[in-house]
């Protein structure tokens, strides 16, 4: 029961990353109908410059708000670089320049720092508090539900509350009436994926510590996690891409806990082939997605 | 269409005539590379038929590509030919599992499933240890070649044997009903549909098509490296093989080729190049494992953006201004 109840909190915790990882492939696919496959060597490219940020100036929170910096100038320089011009041929070719991306990335990264795994340190122990002898959550579990709340909270308000959000979603949504009306629809792409990534960046600050390290393909199998996360709410529901992450955190952290770390890989593709056979637009769709 | 059959009958023959001529000439090292794009393109022809003719992208045929070579390593050793046959069928049964999973998967789903299919091989691997021997992997023993000749030029020939028979049946599928049906799904689902096509049986008829050839190719890495091992059918592979047929051109057979050519022969220019500079040991290590990548990469986002046609199509258009 207490081995129990630690996985649960401690799978919630991961959960909130894959939650937000999925966010991110939620907000570009929104926008411009793309899944972003480059998300994943994107937030670890953030992460890298983190390392060396934080190796600089010896502070976790330095590297920290390198990573989101970064994070935002990786996802508008790819958009304004490659997306916005790989989208007219075709619906495979922003798939396959993104693929591209991963091997350009994950190449870069490893010529510049090697391809061996850097240990990451946290900023909070990792073992868990003791209640009453119960082993319950470790105070780092608490600061990752609390950034990833935070940063819900925040795109919650810029969507729901501010101009730019509205911006946001009337281009998503029409984007030659908004283009009529005067919305800057490329600008309005552009941070998009500026904030998508800086948000996966989050998630990969997030997350790397707690696996091997940091290496160039840290984030391969997060990656699918949080495309399975996505998938739950039909790529195009925040909401559902929230509670899909945290669905698949806490089954993931089961299958780790019990069977072993390696069964963890084939239970996401177990995951994700269930969601998608089940229910093909996600648990949250609302309209069909297709007829054929 | 028997005539049809009867050229790429003949063109097979003579392009397979030509390149055992050829291994004549190379010396074991060439003979060895020729051999190993031979390999591939049983791979990139499969995959160039999914991508360029019925329009799904997979990252899994790395996988697929696992399960030919696990086959192979895992069958006795004596009768190279029917564990290569096995191999194909495990892999055309992988390939119908997925592909009847997928087939109701589009675009980004898709790629997304076969994504999650090309992480679980190292963990199947590992979690069958006693099987599969995990990370280490197993090692092949193929049958030695021939006293008369040379061992390289021998799984050469092999290989290009693998192509040639995959070429051929590929070649005469694209000119079949299929080939119609599968260009026809591709280029409009409804009217496809209308017509009386049977889109999702296609779509997984494709899929089960290349999952075939990944298999054989699979078997042939690893009657070539004597040896499988999970890190040969890493997410890189499945990314290689999506470059060579891209690159190339899709849904060309001469494209596929051209791409499993350039896997094979751009790592070896940019290494010859690279040795040639004064770079200290630990950075040269860094740059021969990741340049060939970083090139890689570079090529096919440039190729997305710029190139539509790929290697082929650039080719095509240079012969037409001639004419």
């Amino acid at each position: 029961m207490e081995r129990f109840v630690f996985l649960t909190l401690d799978g919630l915790a991961r959960g909130a990353v894959y939650a937000a990882f999925g966010l991110a492939l939620v907000l570009i696919w929104r926008g411009t109908r793309v899944v972003n496959f480059a998300q994943g060597a994107l937030a670890v490219a953030s992460a890298y410059l983190a390392y060396t940020v934080t190796g600089a100036t010896g502070s976790y929170w330095w590297g920290l708000v390198a990573a989101l910096a970064g994070g935002l100038a990786l996802g508008a320089l790819v958009e304004l670089l490659v997306m916005r011009w790989a989208g007219r041929a075709g619906p495979l070719e922003p798939v396959i320049a993104a693929l591209g991306l991963v091997l350009l990335i994950q190449a870069l990264l490893g010529m510049v720092y090697g391809n061996d795994f850097h240990p990451v340190d946290t900023p909070f122990a990792r073992t868990a508090l003791t209640v009453r002898g119960f082993d319950l959550v470790s105070p780092y579990d608490l600061f990752v539900l609390g950034a990833v709340l935070t940063v819900m909270l925040l795109l919650a308000v810029l969507f729901g509350r501010t101009k730019t959000g509205l911006r946001m979603r009337a281009a998503a949504f029409a984007p030659e009436v908004s283009r009529l009306l005067g919305v800057r629809v490329g600008r309005v792409l552009t941070l998009g994926w500026a904030l998508a990534a800086a948000v996966g960046a989050l998630a990969a600050m997030l997350v790397i510590p707690t696996e091997l390290g940091l290496h160039p393909t840290a984030m391969d199998l997060v990656f699918v996690s949080g495309f399975t996360a996505a998938v739950v709410g039909g790529l195009d529901s925040p909401v559902g891409a929230v509670v899909g992450g945290l669905g698949v955190g806490v089954v993931l952290s089961y299958v780790g806990g019990y069977l072993g770390s390696d069964a963890t890989p084939v239970a996401v593709l177990l995951l994700l082939l269930t969601v998608l056979l089940l229910r093909p637009g996600g648990l949250f769709s609302t309209v069909q997605a297709r007829r054929v | 269409m028997a005539r049809v059959g009867l050229r790429h009958l003949t063109v097979t023959i003579a392009g397979a005539s030509a390149l055992v001529g050829l291994t004549y000439l190379l010396d074991p090292f060439r003979n060895y590379q020729l051999a190993t794009a031979a390999a591939y393109l049983c791979a990139t022809a499969g995959l160039t038929l999914l991508i360029g003719l019925n329009g799904q992208v997979s990252l899994g045929h790395g996988a697929l590509m696992a399960t030919g070579a696990y086959t192979v390593a895992l069958l006795p050793s004596g009768m190279l030919l029917l564990s290569v046959a096995a191999a194909v069928l495990v892999a055309t049964l992988a390939g119908a599992v997925v592909g009847v999973a997928a087939a109701r998967l589009r675009g980004p789903y898709l790629a997304g499933v076969t994504l999650a299919v090309t992480m679980v091989v190292p963990a199947v691997t590992t979690m069958a240890d006693a099987v599969f021997h995990g990370d280490q992997g197993l090692s092949v023993a193929a049958p030695p070649a021939p006293l008369w000749v040379a061992p390289e030029r021998w799984q050469a020939w092999q290989a290009i044997a693998a192509a040639a028979v995959t070429l051929f049946v590929l070649a005469n599928l694209l000119r079949s009903r299929f080939g119609r049906e599968w260009r026809a799904v591709r280029d409009d689902e409804v009217a496809a549909q209308l017509a009386g096509i049977p889109v999702a049986r296609t779509q997984v008829l494709a899929f089960v098509v290349s999952a075939a050839c990944a298999g054989l190719g699979g078997a042939m890495f690893a009657v070539l490296a004597q040896s499988v091992s999970p890190s040969t059918f890493s997410l890189t592979l499945s990314l290689y093989l999506l470059l060579a047929v891209v690159v190339g051109g899709l849904g060309s057979l001469a494209g596929a080729a051209w791409g499993a050519l350039l896997l094979v022969l751009l790592p070896d220019a940019i290494h010859s190049v690279t040795d040639g500079l004064p770079l200290g040991p630990d950075l040269a290590q860094r740059l021969t494992g990741n340049l060939p990548l970083a090139v890689f990469g570079l090529t096919l986002v440039l190729v997305v953006l710029a190139v539509p046609g790929g290697l082929q199509g650039l080719l095509v258009r240079a012969v037409r201004r001639l004419r």
